[in-house]
């Protein structure tokens, strides 16, 4: 790198860009956008889970799917073998397969009025039964969703390294049965949308909340019948993804439809209940587990039965075993064996479809890793911490290739677990008192886990999903008064593209910070990438400008070097200028010979000049993987059942860190996502089918005083594979909590003979274990 | 979720109000229960009267022997001692634990107690005190005991054209001493279980609240606190509380047990 940093390049704690215009309330999100003539649309959902559709009746600008021309279904195809298609109507063809599935739009001049149009339609449901659980899907004589299937399995997926020899010999066995909740995602904005027609381009204008513009555009061609030339999708501020974003949504694609055969305004803005009940549903998983372990709870082998309860439709493009192939993929985890056997079930149920969530699988596959870790540890009478280290990934034995093919390729995980061992103070804690002054049972968990990044071409070609990402592209580009333009087609959801690619700018090219402007998310003025997801944006879009970068530096020292009479390798950039020995120049001198003074170029300058595009991916793009520990001590109140988080501490190590701040916002942001999924984030179904958490009395999510001050440590161990080293951390810190939070109160209930392997830990599950366990 | 079309109207005068209220108009206070029942359409008034800003209904008036509190008093107000205390601390206390504070700055003392749900903390909180609500009507004004006041979950002893105009709370004594104990999951969510116990002199109340019914009396809890002796307190909430469960009941003998325990913390 030539950019002396000058405090603000990679690795600097600068602060963000964003923060001025969110701070001060002046962020520009979807619903604050306005269009001449602009109509609200409302949606009637259907109000049972499973039934024939009959006769429609409505009046006013209502419309049903019979009335739309030209929109096809979202069809998410796959490769993979056996995978079922799931065709998913816009809106209700002849069935509707969950509760919140669309049936009828209104469209009116507010939300209000579009609401009383919906409201009135009438429509017949012939009910048929409900499918609301894996259990049901798989029974004997179950209804089922798609008829043309014969089952309800999206997917019967199976891994097999050869398990019998370690299940016939070996000393320990232990049997655990894991369940994680079905979740909801819930950004802080919610999904919304607003389409027109743009006269003058002859285009679908559509700003979309999304994590992936270049490939909604894609999607809504597609789907829509009309070439990708005549659509232009651009996010504005976007208030959060994690997953939910980076789908094409039959929303979408509606509002898009009114736009483009109507011409004119229209929008939706998804509330609360619909983002509740409609949408955003993840994260649900049983796990039946068999882990074999020799006297000292060195794990040997595993046996696994995982089931994903899917939801009715697949998702596009990221289809409805996404999640079957993490689950079975990354159980293994961080840990050093061999003998795994894995049956996936990617069950159709009559609910939402299932999208991937931050982490995507990874929570639920690290608690119930974790779980077994622990498990393992007390039959053997072992420390769990200490069994744990002994089975981690050495880091003597970097670069590793795990049991199901992953490509471990840095780090040492021990050492991670070894600095929050001794940050949470293990050694203390036991030689200290089992319970507080107010009689709480007090625990320590841990948990240990790898986050794959940046995964690329070779793992999305072989999940088989219809999109598969390549080359991330970057537009870099210094104008006449030496500032420099950067343009990617990801965007910034709330991770700070802006400021972080803005710092990988500076390093590449010394222009200083503050003269760097990021322009993100917009098919008409970005060059294209697949967007942000799996915690890509920062090696893929941050490799592309790093390479942009470094290109335009070397003509930026061509014409410099003419100028100040000297060779470009005695070019410098320093201080926020360019130097040769003595001499220098300012970046505007640079870009004003090449816009305004052309006379003064070299005769062999460069004719693309101070505009670069480049692509990047890593050579290696099996993934990079970050890795963190966490442990926390809890104490649980065996009265109420109320756990409290009395310390969280974090050691992690994502490479080359671009801004620790950032590193730091995201592991925060994710980590109380995952106390969320541990102790309080549950929609519950019954077993009609009906959600029974519609509306945020139901549907706890954990506020300022429920999240703990996470204490967090960084290691930098650089990635032999990406441009400056650098792994993403995008979903890391939601991974780790369930597991460590509920070894903590398993830890802290040992002594009552309870257990919990059920996720959320709720006051009434913590209760009915103990109780239970006094029995 | 947007709410069906209603007319509105602000009421300048109680008799004003509750004229509108003989007219099928609905009383809109705070709106931090209603609001959100309205954007759900799970309430469909053809018209709100709002009757936070109506004469009287955000007065104090101080006697010897109680605080008479109009019912459009808020949370925050209470909260913040900006209404005086006569309670030894109890209100502002009680007032510090519901919901958030977003919500305290609206809503109010009169709309959480119509409102009546079970998990609220005032309905508790007045029965301990033996509070009494005043209520209007187009007859005038109408004393309801605090106990009388919730007659089942978001029910209370209205009639359709009667409001709550205020609430006398009697003065507790300088040796008084209470003890209030909330469970709930998270901070500001609804409890899960409520101990109220209220000692002053030779009075004493206990009252077990979020019972997902009116707040329950336990006279006999209270006869044995004022004899320093302990009572069978699961009995008495067998007893009293036969629709719950008895892991129910167990935690709301915890909160019980915590409320009476904090009668010897200094304050």
């Amino acid at each position: 790198m030539d950019g002396d940093g000058g405090g603000a390049g990679i690795g600097a704690r600068v602060l963000r860009k964003e923060d001025a215009r969110h701070l001060a309330g002046r962020g520009q999100f979807t619903a604050d956008l306005r269009f001449p003539g602009m109509q609200d649309v409302a949606f009637l959902r259907s109000p049972v889970a499973h039934a024939r559709v009959g006769a429609r009746r409505a009046s006013g600008d209502v419309l049903f799917l019979d009335d739309l021309t030209g929109v096809a279904d979202i069809v998410t195809r796959s490769s993979i073998p056996g995978y079922k298609l799931a065709p998913w109507p816009v809106m209700a063809r002849d069935r509707v397969r969950y509760v919140g599935e669309i049936v009828a739009m209104a469209v009116a001049a507010n939300r209000a009025a579009a609401e009383d149009l919906a409201e009135q339609a009438e429509v017949e449901f012939e009910p048929l039964p409900p499918v609301a659980s894996c259990d049901a899907g798989r029974a004997e004589g179950a209804a089922l969703l798609h008829p043309e299937w014969g089952d309800n399995l999206f997917l019967h997926s199976r891994f097999d390294s050869g398990i019998e020899a370690v299940a016939a010999s070996a000393p320990v066995k232990v049997e655990l049965d894991i369940t994680c909740a079905r979740q909801v995602m819930h950004p802080m904005e919610g999904k919304g949308v607003v389409a027109y027609w743009d006269h003058r381009a002859g285009m679908l204008v559509v700003h979309t909340s999304t994590q992936v513009p270049h490939l909604i555009r894609s999607g809504l061609a597609e789907v829509l019948g009309i070439p990708q030339a005549q659509v232009r999708v651009a996010a504005p501020d976007v208030g959060g993804g994690f997953g939910y974003k980076c789908l094409l949504q039959p929303e979408e694609i509606l509002v898009s439809w009114l736009a483009l055969t109507r011409k004119a305004a229209f929008r939706w803005i998804e509330d609360r209940r619909e983002h509740l009940v409609a949408g955003a549903n993840a994260r649900q998983h049983h796990y039946t587990l068999t882990a074999y372990a020799n006297e000292q709870g060195r794990l040997l082998g595993l046996d696994a039965q995982i089931e994903v309860d899917t939801g009715a439709y697949s998702v596009w493009p990221f289809t409805a075993v996404l999640e079957a192939a993490q689950a079975g993929g990354n159980l293994p985890g961080p840990y050093d064996f061999r003998a795994y056997r894995a049956e996936v079930f990617s069950v159709a149920t009559n609910k939402p479809p299932f999208a991937p969530y931050r982490g995507v699988a990874r929570p639920g596959v690290c608690f119930a890793i974790e779980l077994t870790i622990d498990a393992i540890a007390k039959a053997v009478g072992r420390e769990a911490c200490d069994v744990r280290a002994e089975n981690l990934v050495p880091g003597s034995a970097m670069p590793y290739v795990n049991v199901t093919n992953k490509h471990y390729d840095s780090g040492d995980y021990p050492a991670s677990l070894a600095t929050v061992r001794e940050q949470i103070g293990l050694d203390a804690f036991r030689a200290g008192p089992a319970r507080d002054e107010k009689g709480r049972y007090l625990g320590i968990g841990f948990a240990t886990y790898t986050e794959q990044s940046a995964h690329n071409t070779k793992v999305f070609a072989a999940w088989g999903l219809p999109l598969v990402p390549g080359y991330d592209q970057a537009h870099v580009k210094l104008t006449p008064d030496g500032a420099l333009e950067i343009r990617a087609g990801i965007h910034t959801i709330g991770q700070g593209l802006e400021t972080t690619l803005a710092q990988i700018g500076h390093s590449m090219t010394g222009v200083p910070f503050e003269n760097i402007r990021v322009t993100l998310g917009d098919t008409a003025t970005t060059p294209y990438s697949t967007g942000a997801y799996a915690s890509r944006g920062i090696v893929m879009s941050g490799g592309a400008v790093s390479r942009a970068g470094e290109v335009l530096a070397g003509r930026i020292k061509a014409i410099a070097a003419h100028l100040l009479q000297t060779e470009p390798d005695a070019i410098e950039f320093r201080e926020g200028r360019i130097h040769a020995g003595n001499a220098s120049l300012d970046y505007a001198d640079v870009g004003r010979a090449w816009y305004l003074r052309p006379e003064q170029l070299p005769e062999q300058v460069n004719t693309a000049g101070l505009e670069v595009t480049e692509g990047y991916k890593p050579a290696t793009d099996n993934g990079v993987f970050s890795y963190a520990s966490h442990a926390a001590k809890i104490a649980v109140d065996p009265e109420t059942g109320i756990v409290e988080i009395l310390d969280y501490v974090i050691a992690e190590d994502c490479g080359r860190m671009v801004n620790p701040m950032i590193v730091e916002g995201q592991t925060y942001g994710g980590a109380a996502q995952g106390v969320g999924t541990a102790l309080f984030e549950e929609s519950p179904y019954d077993d009609q089918g009906q959600p029974l958490a519609s509306t945020l009395i139901d549907y706890i999510l954990p506020g300022p005083t429920e999240i703990p001050a996470f204490r967090i440590s960084h290691t930098e161990t650089l990635s032999p594979h990406t441009a400056h080293g650098i792994k993403g951390v995008g979903e890391g810190g939601a991974i780790a909590p369930p597991a460590v939070i509920v070894n903590a109160i398993n830890d802290a209930l040992a002594t009552l003979g309870a257990r919990i392997t059920q996720i959320p830990a709720t006051p009434e599950r913590i209760l009915a274990a103990i109780a239970e366990a006094q029995a | 979720m947007k709410p069906a079309a209603f007319d509105y109207a602000r009421a300048a005068t109680i008799p004003e109000a509750v004229a509108a209220m003989r007219d099928g108009a609905r009383p809109l206070a705070g709106g931090q229960s209603l609001g959100p029942m309205l954007n759900l359409r799970l309430a469909r008034p053809g018209k709100l009267v709002d009757i936070k800003r109506a004469e009287g209904m955000r007065g104090v008036a101080l006697s010897a022997s109680t605080a008479r509190l109009g019912a459009a008093l808020t949370h925050a107000e209470i909260e913040d001692r900006r209404v005086e205390d006569v309670t030894r601390g109890l209100l502002p206390h009680v007032a510090r634990g519901i919901a958030y504070r977003a919500v305290r700055n609206r809503g109010t003392l009169g709309g959480s107690l119509c409102h009546a749900d079970p998990a609220a903390d005032w309905v508790t909180t007045m029965t301990g005190l033996g509070a009494t609500m005043i209520a209007q009507g187009p007859a005038g004004e109408r004393a309801i005991a605090a106990e009388n006041f919730m007659l089942g979950a978001f029910t209370n002893a209205l009639a359709e054209d009667e409001m709550l105009a205020a609430v006398e709370i009697p003065r507790l004594s300088p040796a008084a001493r209470w003890g209030y104990a909330k469970i709930n999951r998270k901070t500001g969510e609804f409890a899960m279980a409520i101990g109220l116990v209220i000692l002053d002199g030779p009075w004493a109340r206990v009252v077990a609240g979020a019972v997902e019914a009116p707040p329950a009396l336990l006279p006999r809890a209270a006869a044995a606190l004022l004899a320093g002796e302990t009572s069978d307190l699961d009995a008495e909430l067998a007893e009293r509380l036969p629709h719950l469960s008895p892991a129910d009941r167990k935690l709301r003998a915890v909160s019980l047990r915590r409320a009476i325990a904090m009668l010897s913390e200094a304050r």
